[in-house]
Parts: C-alpha cells; sequence; structure tokens
C-alpha cells in the first residue's frame, strides 16, 4: 500500500484512469503515510474525514480531469471552509474559515483531495520554519544526527511532498517561500507571474508580491497542479484576465534556438564550490539541448533583499493590522481598567511571534511620517528598477534566466538562533528579485552536496509564460535526472 | 542609523504591540541592524524614477455597483471572540 504515495500526480492521474487503482486506496495509503510521519511536523491539522469522502466522489465521477483523486497537502496559509487555517499563528487560534479560498475551491472542483493542512513559518515569514506557532517542520533529508530545516516558509508543504506523504501541495512565494524550500528538500516549485492565481482566501502577507504555487515530485506535476490553480477571479482585483493555457502540453523537451541568459551578479563571493559546479553544469545541459547561452547583467541585484525588507514589512505592517482581538481569532484576558488600545496591544502581543511583531514593527517605521520617502518611496523606486533589469534582458531576446536556487543547501534547525535577522534573510537573495518584478520562477532538484543534501538550481521566466518556463525547466530535468531520495528515518 | 529605546517604544504604539519595558534595548538594536541593512539602498542612483506602484501593468477591473454578497450575520459573527445579540463586542470606546 505505502508505494502508492510515492506515484507522481502524472502516474495516480494514468492509474486511476485505467481503473488500476482508486482514489480511495491511495487517499488510504497516504493518510496512513501522514500518521506515520508525525516527527516531520509536517501536518498540522489532519483531515481524513474530508479526504475519504472527497476520494469516494472522485471514484464515482466519470468525467474527472487531470487532478481527480489525487490526495493534496494544502498549506496552513490557504483558508479551508470549516477546518483550522492559522497561518501557523498564535493569533488565529481556533480560527475556522466560513469560506473557502479560490485556489481550494478550484482544486476540488478539479477532484483534489485534501489530506490536511501543512506547517509554515508564522505569517510566512521566515526561512527555515521555525517560526511557527506548531513547532518546527523538519526535513526528510539527514546529512548526520541533526535535525535539518526543509526551509521556509512553506517547510511543511516541502517536507510532506519530498517524504511522499501526498502526492503534491500547495505553497506560496512571497520572497522565495515555494523555491528555496523546495532546493532543500529535492522537489520542484514554480511561483507563477503575479496575477496568475488568485490570493483570495490566502491569508495576506505582502499583498504586491504573494502568489501562490504548486510544490510536486517533478515539472510534470507542478504543470498539471499550476492550471488548476490559475486563472481570473474577481474576487481578487490583481488577478489577472488572461486565459490559462494547458501547462502540460507545453512540456515538449524541446528547447532549440531558445537564449537562457546567465547573470553576473547571481556568482556570489563565498559560494559552494559545489553550488557553481552545478550551476555550470546546468548551464552545459541547456546548450546541449541547443539553446543558446549569453551571459547577461542584472545590475541592481544586489539591493533586492534591502528593497524587500522595507516593502514586504510595510505591506506586512498594514495587512496584519486586521488581528486586533475583534473579529477572529485570540482576544487577550484584560485587567481591570484596561481599554480598547489595551485590548489590541496585550492581544498582538500574545498572539505573534517575535519574527512577525520585528517585521511589523519595522513596516510601521517605514510607512511612518517623516520616513515615508526615505525608506518606503525609495524602496518602491528600487523596486521599478530591478525589475527594469529583467525588462532589459528580455527585451535582448533573453527567454529564461537560470541561477542557483539558494546559496547554501538546508541547515540545521536552531543553527541560525542566535544570529542577526539579516543573515536568515540572505537565504532568498536568488529568489527574492522575481517577486519584486513580478516574474515566474521555478525551483527544480539538480543533484546533491557533499553532505548528501540537495541543491536545486532556479530558472525565471518572462511574464505570463509559464508554459515555456516549465518547458525549459522540464528539458534540464530529463538531463539532470535527479533520483536521489531521502533515506527514511521518521 | 541606530534607533533609541524611545523610538522603539513609539513604533511599537504605533503597531499597537505591548512591549515590556526591559525588552525595549534588544528591540531598538534590531531594529538598528535590519535598519542598517535597508540603509544600503542609499547607494542608489533613484533620480528621474518612478516609485512603483503596479508590478504588472494592468488597470484595476471595475464592476457594476450592485451588492454581490451578505445578509449572513451569523458566519460573520461565527469567528469573533465576544459576540452578542448580532454585534462583534469590544471594551467600551465612548464615555
Amino acid at each position: 500500500m505505502s508505494e502508492l504515495s510515492k506515484l507522481t500526480i502524472s502516474a495516480a492521474r494514468d492509474a486511476l484512469k485505467k481503473g488500476d487503482i482508486t482514489s480511495v486506496e491511495l487517499t488510504e495509503a497516504c493518510l496512513a503515510e501522514v500518521d506515520k510521519a508525525d516527527a516531520l511536523g509536517a501536518f498540522v491539522h489532519k483531515t481524513p474525514e474530508i479526504a475519504l469522502e472527497q476520494a469516494k466522489a472522485a471514484d464515482a465521477r466519470t468525467d474527472g480531469g487531470d487532478l481527480n483523486g489525487i490526495p493534496l497537502g494544502i498549506k496552513d496559509l490557504f483558508c479551508t471552509k470549516g477546518v483550522p487555517s492559522q497561518a501557523a499563528s498564535g493569533i488565529l487560534e481556533g480560527f475556522k474559515p466560513e469560506y473557502e479560498s479560490t485556489v481550494t475551491t478550484q482544486l476540488f472542483n478539479d477532484g483534489a483531495v485534501m489530506l490536511g493542512k501543512l506547517n509554515m513559518d508564522e505569517f510566512a515569514m521566515g526561512s527555515s520554519n521555525e517560526t511557527s506557532v506548531y513547532g518546527n517542520a523538519v526535513n526528510p533529508w539527514k546529512a548526520g544526527d541533526a535535525e535539518l530545516t526543509p526551509g521556509g516558509s512553506s517547510g511543511g508543504s516541502a517536507s510532506a511532498v519530498a517524504a511522499d506523504l501526498c502526492l503534491g501541495a500547495t505553497g506560496t512565494d512571497t520572497g522565495g517561500s515555494i523555491r528555496q524550500p523546495a532546493a532543500f528538500t529535492g522537489i520542484t516549485g514554480i511561483k507563477p507571474t503575479y496575477g496568475r492565481v488568485s490570493r483570495w482566501g490566502v491569508v495576506a502577507f505582502a499583498s504586491s508580491l504573494d502568489q501562490a504555487g504548486p510544490m510536486t515530485k517533478d515539472v510534470r506535476d507542478a504543470a498539471i497542479m499550476l492550471k488548476s490553480m490559475s486563472g481570473h477571479d474577481p474576487k481578487d482585483s490583481t488577478s489577472a484576465d488572461l486565459a490559462v493555457p494547458d501547462f502540460e502540453a507545453a512540456l515538449t523537451g524541446d528547447i532549440r534556438g531558445k537564449t537562457i541568459g546567465i547573470p553576473k551578479e547571481y556568482r556570489m563571493e563565498g559560494m559552494p564550490a559545489e553550488i557553481s559546479k552545478l550551476w555550470e553544469d546546468g548551464t552545459a545541459m541547456l546548450k546541449d539541448a541547443g539553446a543558446k547561452i549569453v551571459d547577461i547583467s542584472l545590475p541592481h541585484t544586489k539591493y533586492a533583499l534591502p528593497a524587500y525588507y522595507v516593502i514586504a514589512p510595510a505591506e506586512a505592517s498594514s495587512n496584519l493590522a486586521r488581528y486586533d482581538g475583534v473579529r477572529f481569532g485570540h482576544r487577550a484576558k484584560m485587567a481591570a481598567g484596561d481599554g480598547i488600545t489595551e485590548m489590541y496591544e496585550k492581544t498582538r502581543a500574545e498572539g505573534f511571534g517575535n519574527e512577525v511583531k520585528r517585521r511589523v514593527m519595522i513596516g510601521t517605521y517605514v510607512l511612518s511620517a517623516g520616513f515615508y520617502d526615505a525608506y518606503y518611496n525609495r524602496a518602491r523606486k528600487v523596486r521599478a528598477l530591478i525589475k527594469k533589469d529583467f525588462e532589459d534582458v528580455f527585451a535582448q531576446g533573453v527567454d529564461a534566466i537560470l541561477t542557483p536556487a539558494t546559496p547554501s543547501s538546508a541547515f540545521e534547525l536552531g543553527a541560525m538562533k542566535d544570529a542577526d535577522p539579516v543573515q536568515m534573510y540572505l537565504n532568498d537573495v536568488f529568489t527574492v528579485t522575481t517577486n519584486l518584478a513580478g516574474l515566474p520562477g521555478i525551483a527544480v532538484p539538480a543533484g546533491l552536496d557533499e553532505k548528501g543534501l540537495p541543491l536545486g538550481l532556479q530558472l525565471i521566466g518572462r511574464p505570463w509564460e509559464e508554459g515555456d518556463l516549465l518547458n525549459t525547466a522540464y528539458t534540464l530535468e530529463q538531463s539532470l535526472q535527479f533520483v536521489a531520495k531521502p533515506n527514511r528515518w521518521w | 542609523m541606530s534607533i533609541d529605546t524611545t523610538t522603539a517604544a513609539r513604533v511599537a504604539k504605533l503597531a499597537r504591540i505591548k512591549v515590556e519595558e526591559a525588552d525595549l534595548p534588544e528591540l531598538a538594536k534590531e531594529f538598528s541592524a535590519m535598519l542598517g541593512f535597508i540603509e544600503q539602498l542609499n547607494e542608489v542612483d533613484v533620480e528621474g524614477v518612478d516609485p512603483m506602484t503596479s508590478v504588472t501593468p494592468q488597470r484595476l477591473k471595475r464592476r457594476a455597483d450592485v451588492v454581490t454578497d451578505g445578509d449572513q450575520p451569523e458566519a460573520v459573527l461565527k469567528n469573533a471572540p465576544d459576540a452578542r445579540e448580532g454585534f462583534f463586542a469590544v471594551p467600551k470606546v465612548v464615555e
């Protein structure tokens, strides 16, 4: 039975269509794996009753699509009707939405099965899944005795997919929160173009940067899941009114004549030799597949992280103002004589974790009178320059850009405990630029480092051309032949 | 730029997050570190650059000004920590 949870979405789809397996069998196999994997801290709210009900309905359907009967995990950031949706925060303790997010609605309409909710960094703020109110999610990969981070913020999603607890998972990405954990766990993750996937019903962190996307076992599965998640939604005013192409049909493996840019600014000082080598190998593979390789420059890359750490906290301080102890979630106990201001202040002090408080307050500071121009407006101008860097190289004929996904492999949980918060932020140095520019980016597993831990490569594409980007990633995947799996210890 | 404890306390107040007096020096130190990182942005020549307002060039869509949802007070109040008689209840705000 347990072999079933190892299937890719595409293999399970084919087996379900042929009648070789049923969704109930597949779902039961996944639920059994989920129950054996509590040590990974990936699933934080299990929903076996919902899953089996959805699986039975899928088996009864005769006209099911690609996701019919496919068991998925859902990041805790997505509102799911009647099921706890806490964004891994204490301030949303007990919150059960009365509505369903657009993304999960579309997945369920396509027949997908929800196994439960997945761990993450609180309000998606973090790169190690250590800021969660539920405790850490753990990487199924190990390089010794110590437990490693699965990355963040979509750490539970990455851990669950890498450990074969589910066939795929939803993630969200504000600065790298799909691609960094995907790289740390040896799976595939794509952040689509800003506006491709509706943000409605996804707990907001930084609204101009947030995008949801799939985290899967291979590129084909990412294409299948992304198609279901995408599309115009009148309830999200920034959702693009564009047709959704058949992303899977774009996977031809033919990239002859495409131009791949290699940005010199991503060659960081002190980059591990293994990462440089994988990057060179990946470049050579794309060249062998018929692509033209060109050196490019994205001159403002260095300023992406500092701009991000103005814009994201500013938007977060505004978005998180809604957590006031009035309409949902936690409310602090009040002392005699406390008024409404004390209620707000105590509720937010008790409900938010340290990283969230820090970012909300930094955001408050950069938006406050006297500092708005110096910080917030300057960051928005730098953001415009970062976007222009990409527009310039695309205008030169570049179709996609190849970079490393992360500056290191997965690190030990607790390793950054005493570090300056800025050290943790450096994890997103290669991924954050695409959020600022609104571009699609995909991380694909590329190889193992000397410790035996996975490393990923990132491809960045032109806006709205996820199909083309997925095809380039698919071609790279065919050459890389990454088949390693973590040794089971959980 | 170095942040002092008075500024840290003012920001905490603006953000409506209670911070104990004893925790202010550590908070001020963290703010200073983050702002030090952010201040790299001062190296960039932004003369004549417009601040980005929308990452994808698009106009906000319009729709007819009609009621599309509503009339479900129970669902709206369902998650409230304190709801009474069809209202959210909060401490007294006017004397």
